[in-house]
Order: structure tokens, then sequence, then C-alpha cells
């Protein structure tokens, strides 16, 4: 099961994804972004203090992002990942390539 | 210690092999870092099988048997249909992934980085992948 919450704090978009991302979901993660940079969002933030479990499908959604936003100047990060939820991402080495903080103070904080 | 589940071949059977491995690793001294990791290894490659082979038909089915041998665990994937041999397959690099807007690709990468050994074998219409973690690895 996953649900995500949307909430604005301006000139930020937090989303807050609840329970387990896998691949029968992971659309629905995408479509929630998807919908934050059309409609204009430059700064979307995930807050992942809620996210149970991630696998590839989950990941891919926020890789499939990186080129797009930079190009259109869209920021993008992640804070407040489990300890293992975040050891996915050091798997594969993107906690290299996308921004991810210990909490939100630091992720809003950070240019 | 031997345990199997038949799954579906429909995405929303993962959470399924989730509880099952939840479950059934819980019996055996693996670390939980080591029980999480490969639980997403064996998820990987399900859902690998159940979207790219078998096109979440769910009338298809695939099998997982989760046995403990004395120095390691066996992970054994089951499905009748067009082999995959995820010995053959390339994994992208990161770089691809990313410029091509890629969603997939990632799975494969992990499932190789996770597990000591991998093995295919497809014989008679049955396609079976063993994948292999080793104590203390």
């Amino acid at each position: 099961m996953l649900s995500i919450e949307t909430l604005q704090e301006h000139p930020h978009f937090i989303l807050l994804p609840k329970g387990e991302i896998d691949a029968s979901n992971s659309v629905q993660l995408d479509e929630s972004i998807r919908k934050l940079a059309e409609n204009g969002a430059k700064s979307i933030l995930v807050d992942g203090s809620a996210i149970e479990y991630i696998s590839s499908a989950g990941l891919g959604v926020f890789m499939s992002y990186l080129e797009d936003f930079q190009e259109q100047g869209i920021s993008l990060k992640i804070f407040s990942l489990s300890p293992r939820v975040l050891e996915v991402f050091q798997i594969l080495g993107l906690d290299q390539l996308i921004p991810i903080f210990p909490e939100k103070e630091a992720a809003l904080n950070a240019n | 210690m031997e345990h199997t589940i038949q799954l579906i071949c429909q995405t929303t059977a993962l959470s399924e092999l989730r509880k099952f491995l939840d479950k059934n690793l819980s019996q055996i001294m693996l670390s939980e870092k080591d029980k999480h990791q490969v639980t997403l290894a064996v998820e990987e490659v399900c859902a690998n099988l159940i979207i790219h082979s078998h096109h979440c038909n769910g009338s298809d089915h695939i099998s997982l048997n989760l046995r403990k041998e004395d120095d390691r665990i066996v992970f054994e994937i089951k499905d009748k249909g067009k082999a995959f041999n995820l010995l053959d397959y390339e994994a992208p690099d990161l770089k691809t992934v990313i410029s091509e807007k890629r969603k997939g690709g990632l799975g494969l990468i992990l499932v190789k980085k996770i597990m000591d050994d991998i093995e295919f074998e497809s014989q008679g219409g049955t396609n079976t992948c063993r994948l292999i973690k080793f104590f203390g690895s």
C-alpha cells in the first residue's frame, strides 16, 4: 500500500509517500512528481520518513527526472530516509547523484 | 528448511512475496540488513519475470523455493515462458539509465551486487534462476 500526500510550504512542495514503493505502485510516485513539475514547482522535497520499503521501480522514478530537472532548473531533494531505505540508494551509488539529507532543515537550507 | 510459494504474474503479488520472505527468513540466522537486501534482490528478479517475461498475465504463475543449506541460502525461482537468463544480461551503467530516462534497468544491477552467486538453466520449457547468498558474506 502506498499513499502520497503533497504539502506546500512556499516556495517548496513536499511529497510525503507513506508505505512500500514497488513495481505495482511506483507510477503513483511518478505521477505525483510529474504533476508538481507540470504545475511549475521549482523546488520539490520528498519526505522519506514514512517510506517503509523501496525497490528499483521507485529508485528509477527519481533517476528518470534527474536530467530533465537539471535542464529545467527544478530542484529535487530527499530527506529523512530510514537507514534501510537509504541503503538501497547507497548500494547503487544513487546517493551520489540525488541530494539526500538526514532531515528537513538540512534539505531546506542546502542550495 | 524449505518453503515454497506460487505467485500470480501480477505486480500486486510482490507484497505477498515480501510477506512470505519476511516470515520465512525470520527463522534464518541472517542480519536484518542481509534479510532486507536478499528480499530486495528476490523481488527484483520476480518483478522482472512478471513484467517482462509474462507481461503481467494473471493466468501465469512463477514459483519461489527458499532453501537453507549449511553455508548458504538458495532462492530458486521457476517459471514457464520466454527464458530470461540474468547471467547473459548486461546491466546498463547508471549514466545510461539517466540519459535514456529509463525507469528500469536498476533492479538487475541490485541483484548482481547483493547476491553471491546466480545460476540459470532452462529445460523442457521451465526456466530456473537460482540466487545464492552465503552466510557471513
